[in-house]
């Protein structure tokens, strides 16, 4: 409990210029070859399994993994560089992301050998999607109110009970989910949960799609009927899935992914204004790129401390919370810094298109993986205000 | 007026010392490494025995370095809260205090860090520097020890002589014109130069028919108006009516008035952050103590939330801060990376400062916007800080008119490029 917060200013190490202009190159080659268009965000699937296969192929997933579990045994910067050009670039790397994100660190740490050598290369090699189940009709935020039951029975458990806005369920592989194994106890509200290793090809599986606002079938329920798990696929301690949460928190809260989602109408309020903005455009403009500098510098920073085996909770999600808000904020703030353009220029297709997705796309982004609300709370608490 | 630095070493642990790369030679520096040769009160005692020379720098020797980079903010640290305590000098009727204050700054080589040994100067390294105006900053510091480090730089810089007085540097202002007539005096006028009547020189930037000159100026020779900062801290309009300076030299590699705002910019952003830094740490200690309704404040979810803001205000500052002044001490020209890094954290920092000094007072309440209580002297002197060397809004434009002239397919490449 400390009002000491740490940024280190980390500066990339030489090998990530090499890497970062291999990705630009490749991301260009499959731009051309109209695999996704930068331009166009929301057109076009954002799942691509033939992408998701060729950045495999380039070693860019599971990258500070080891070796032995087909990773490459680079550092957490390197694997910095590669997700920040890919989300700059706006390139379709959903069906591997959160894998290699965080389902992939979960299975190294926790699932039997045979189960990490059967599953992490797959992932390694792009042909695997995961889906995070968490949330349920009756709890959000509130995670250790999860009521969807895992029982004991021969060999392994059987799940009943819903999880819902499980993003990508529909195209998913496997599931890593918190059931109820156990009833809360008085002492520990957040005991009786246990982590599980789903396939979503078990019977007793049917997943609904659930369209968002903007449009995009972004998430799903998830229902279960008497879903077999073998008892293998339990990920860690039974009843103790609350002691295993916290240190995975700090590389998930504090990517580019948390500051770069709506980044392209920026790209498109710069080619909008033109060399020659107005003095009031032009300060709009620097406000934001000093905004988005900072924000970056912080996202390194916890990278390179990550790398260097510390584990900044607390400046993790320092990271998400303002990196939410800036990137939930920044199409308000294009539209503004565009309101007095020639009408022509102001309407030009593809500014009032990508405004209009990245408005609707805006209010998820201080939801997904930790609302604002929780992430101060969490920045409260190692404040040591509670 | 604040005095020069005198030879009477009360504050030993120099930078001199600090830098030092022979463990071997000097038994002093181990135990000084592990803290025990340094007592409470800051003094060395006996064990200080003249000053080790500054040896080869090798990599091998980077531990070392870091060791001397924390005992030289220790150093600093002890310093200021020995003399410049903020509870202490808030209640201060005078700036008295500012004499032993400056004479243990002085004697500990902290106003000349900047400065090469070879010119009387401590022979610190930038990010040396940098650390110890993060401290000065955690405390509010409020005599022109970061002005005095600029200035120092500057002429090290052009070759010329340090004084070893208190110095300030001008313009501060970006539109603020210096220039030698063709008799070789000065003529101009800077606006908000800080602590100038509080100083004895002032180094200064100036045109001279195209070319960029470093000139050392005394203070009596010019015209100073009365000016305060926000902070009540010397800020005067400074007029140059043909003073001929003391000395002055061409401004080293393309060294501008750009350059000067941007290096400005770095310091008063570090400044920022560590005063930022202080003001988490009241706010969160308040919160605890405070009660309100049958409970500390800080227990309401409303006051927790601001403060997780705060933190993140804090957390930006220290962040683009920290990595400006990396930038700049890894930079061999003041170039755009430079220019990216220097004008984002001022703007930046600024926000932090107008941000989190609006949440600390509101945890406050009644007593944070009293004389008697020290808030203020982070709060409003952060504030003020926003207009040396550039305010928010004039590098906003500066920055936007950059990027807008690049393009956007540059856009990127020029924020990943770090």
């Amino acid at each position: 409990m400390s009002t000491d917060l740490q940024f280190d200013p980390i500066r990339l190490p030489s090998e990530c210029d090499a890497l970062r202009a291999e990705v630009r190159a490749f991301l260009a080659e499959e731009i051309a070859a109209g695999t996704f268009d930068p331009h166009q965000p929301g057109h076009g699937d954002s799942h691509n399994r033939g992408f998701s296969r060729r950045v495999g192929a380039k070693g860019w997933i599971g990258m500070t993994w080891p070796k032995q579990y087909g990773g490459h045994e680079r550092s957490q910067l390197e694997r910095y560089v590669v997700t920040e050009e890919f989300r700059a670039a706006g390139a379709p790397a959903h069906l591997h992301f959160v894998a290699d994100r965080q389902s992939g660190p979960i299975l190294l740490k926790y699932a039997p050998e045979h189960i990490k050598k059967d599953i992490l290369p797959r992932i390694c090699r792009g042909e695997l999607c995961f889906a995070i189940g968490m949330s349920e009709p009756g709890s959000g935020s509130d995670l250790f109110a999860a009521k969807t039951k895992a029982t004991k029975t021969d060999g392994g458990w059987h799940i009943n009970g819903s999880k819902i806005w499980t993003t990508s369920a529909h195209i998913a592989d496997y599931m890593l989910g918190l059931f109820r194994t156990s009833p809360p106890t008085k002492e520990n509200r957040r005991h009786g949960l246990t982590q599980f290793l789903v396939d979503m090809k078990t019977p007793g599986i049917t997943v609904n799609p659930i369209y968002q606002m903007a449009g995009n079938r972004g998430f799903n329920e998830v229902v279960f009927e008497n879903t077999f798990v073998p008892d293998d696929y339990v990920m860690g301690e039974i009843d103790g899935a609350w002691k295993q949460a916290t240190s995975e928190l700090a590389y998930e809260r504090s990517g580019p992914e948390r500051f770069l989602e709506t980044f392209y109408v920026l790209l498109e309020l710069i080619r909008v204004l033109g060399p020659e903005p107005d003095l009031r455009s032009a300060e709009g403009l620097g406000r934001l790129v000093a905004q988005l500098h900072t924000l970056r510098r912080m996202s390194v920073s916890v990278a390179g401390m990550l790398q260097a085996g510390k584990e900044p909770v607390v400046e993790g999600s320092i990271v998400k919370d303002l990196g939410t808000i800036w990137e939930q904020k920044l199409p308000g703030r294009v539209r503004e810094l565009t309101a007095f353009l020639e009408p022509e220029v102001a309407n030009r297709a593809s500014l009032a298109d990508q405004l209009a997705f990245a408005t609707m796309v805006a209010p998820k982004l201080t939801i997904q993986g930790g609302t604002t609300e929780i992430l101060r709370g969490i920045i409260a608490r190692g404040l040591g205000l509670r | 007026m604040l005095s020069g630095g005198r030879p009477v070493k009360h504050y030993a642990l120099s930078v001199p010392l600090a830098k030092q790369r022979f463990l071997g030679n000097c038994p002093a520096w181990v135990q000084l490494a592990n803290g025990s040769a340094y007592p409470h009160d800051g003094r060395l005692g006996k064990r200080q025995r003249g000053y080790c020379r500054l040896g080869a720098q090798t990599g091998a020797n980077e531990v070392v370095a870091e060791e001397a980079s924390t005992i030289i903010t220790e150093t600093a640290k002890r310093i200021f809260a020995d003399f410049a305590d903020p509870q202490t000098i808030n209640q201060a009727k005078s700036r008295a205090w500012t004499e032993p204050l400056w004479r243990a700054l002085s004697d500990a080589g902290l106003p000349l860090a900047w400065v090469p040994d070879t010119l009387g100067g401590a022979g610190a390294s930038l990010a040396d520097g940098f650390a110890i105006l993060g401290v000065a900053g955690r405390f509010a510091l409020a005599v022109p020890l970061a002005e005095t480090l600029a200035a120092g730089w500057l002429l090290a810089r052009a070759g010329l002589e340090v004084p070893t007085t208190p110095m300030t540097l001008a313009p501060v202002r970006p539109h603020d014109r210096i220039a030698f007539d063709a008799d070789g005096t000065l003529s101009g006028r800077a606006i908000g130069v800080p602590f100038a009547q509080d100083c004895q020189h002032i180094v200064a930037l100036a045109d001279s028919g195209g070319q960029q000159r470093i000139a050392l100026v005394e203070v009596k020779d010019c015209r100073l108006s009365e000016g305060r900062n926000l902070a009540g801290d010397a800020a005067n309009t400074v007029t140059f009516e043909h003073i001929k300076p003391l000395s002055s030299a061409p401004a080293p590699n393309g060294f501008d008035r750009s350059a000067l705002m941007l290096m400005g910019s770095a310091i008063r952003s570090i400044e920022t952050a560590g005063a930022l830094e202080t003001i988490l740490s009241l706010s969160v200690s308040y919160a605890n103590e405070r009660i309100a309704f049958g409970r500390p404040i800080g227990k309401f979810q409303a006051v927790q939330q601001n403060l997780a803001r705060l933190a993140g205000e804090v957390a930006a500052a220290l962040a683009v801060a920290g990595s400006a002044a990396d930038t700049i001490t890894q930079a061999d020209t003041f170039d755009d990376a430079v220019f990216l890094e220097a004008a984002s954290a001022k703007i930046r920092t600024a926000e932090a400062a107008a941000e989190g000094s609006a949440i600390a007072h509101q945890v406050f309440g009644a007593i944070g916007f009293t004389q008697e209580h020290v808030l203020h002297r982070f709060t409003l002197r952060m504030l003020s800080w926003r207009d040396d060397f550039g305010n928010e809004s004039y590098w906003a434009a500066e920055l936007g008119k950059h990027v807008a002239g690049r393009g956007a397919d540059e856009f990127w490449p020029l924020v990943a490029s770090r």
